[in-house]
């Protein structure tokens, strides 16, 4: 077992905890799907949570510069949408942070995970199509020398549409 | 790529337009889909209707603020797999499903004897604690004390984006979230 196995100490929450006003609260609860497809979206929402269209564009500003939102678009379905996989490696820890960089670099990878296990690296590869896929797996596992196990979905039961917070 | 019901080819390419264009998502101002739009070579309206079709045709699961879990304080989150018989994969993953304990539910393909898990569950927490917590319930609901399972925490993001399928970005750097 590495010492990246059971390091349970880093897993303290980040210490900078964001505050939320009760307009950012609303937001990120009730928009993260069914977002309004009209010309002037931001004074939908204003309608909506009875504020100014100016203030909700101060708002989703502010979130999108402090991280809490990525972007406001659509998730895509990869199933319809191109080929995808998730995959993973077993990276050696003097190497990890290399070969992390590494597989971050492939725009067709979108998530990049460190976890608990011996397969400690974890990764979605999404690609145009099956071909690409296949393709940018031998790449990655020229450039790294390492083994890329792929997980590929074979059915989905339950995809989250959306994340309810517990605002506390 | 698969877009929708063959459109012209001029529209077709449009669409791919859009698409690269929201990978950032939409811009915050006022007109968004207008200046999306200007940047894609079709007009406002059209955006609007092909934002749409999307979403009918199921090619987009939805359309909205897409939140980065950690920054509101869900800094735990564990990979959970399962070994069930595959006779079993789809009661049980409806099963989990039902619970609302997960964020996702998949049945996925196994890899040697090494890895046979099929079934495949990630579940969100404040704190480690409220995760294994989570998961003693997601047992005890779906009856699932003696299944073979292994719990794989993060311990750091590396990357988190939405798809890309235009490849002219650079890549994202490394950050620490944990």
């Amino acid at each position: 077992m590495s010492a990246l196995n059971s390091p349970t100490t880093t897993h303290t929450p980040s210490t900078n905890t964001i505050e939320l006003s009760g307009l950012e609260k609303a937001i990120l609860s009730d928009y993260q799907k069914g977002f309004p497809l009209t010309p002037r979206p931001f004074f939908t929402l204003a309608n909506q949570l009875g504020c100014t269209e100016a203030e909700v564009l101060t708002c989703l500003q502010r979130l999108q510069q402090l991280g809490v939102i990525t972007r406001i678009g659509p998730v895509f379905n990869h199933r319809r949408a191109g080929a995808s996989t998730l995959a993973a490696l077993r990276a050696p820890v003097e190497q990890l942070q290399n070969i992390a960089e590494l597989i971050n670099a492939y725009d067709e990878v979108n998530h990049n995970y460190l976890r608990e296990h011996d397969l400690n690296l974890w990764f979605v590869i999404t690609a145009p199509d099956a071909d690409h896929l296949d393709a940018v797996i031998r790449n990655m596992e020229t450039a790294t020398g390492l083994k890329v196990r792929r997980f590929p979905m074979v059915r989905p039961y339950h995809i989250d549409l959306g994340f309810r917070p517990d605002f506390d | 790529m698969q877009l929708i019901l063959s459109p012209p080819p001029d529209q077709a390419s449009a669409q791919e337009r859009l698409r690269v264009a929201l990978q950032d998502g939409i811009p915050l101002s006022p007109r968004p889909y207008l200046t999306l739009a200007q940047q894609c070579g079709l007009s406002e309206q059209e955006v609007i209707e092909v934002l749409q079709t999307w979403e009918q045709s199921h090619l987009t699961r939805r359309f909205g603020v897409v939140i980065n879990h950690h920054k509101i304080g869900y800094t735990s989150n564990a990979m959970v797999v399962w070994e069930v018989a595959d006779s079993e994969v789809n009661r049980l993953g409806a099963a989990i499903s039902r619970t609302g304990l997960v964020s996702l539910c998949y049945q996925r393909k196994p890899d040697g004897p090494d890895w046979p898990y099929n079934l495949y569950c990630m579940l969100h927490g404040k704190s480690r604690e409220e995760v294994l917590q989570r998961m003693d319930r997601l047992k005890a609901q779906c009856g699932l004390q003696e299944t073979p399972c292994a719990v794989l925490f993060s311990l750091r993001q590396y990357k988190q984006c939405g798809g890309r399928y235009a490849h002219t970005k650079p890549p994202v750097s490394v950050k620490e979230v944990l």
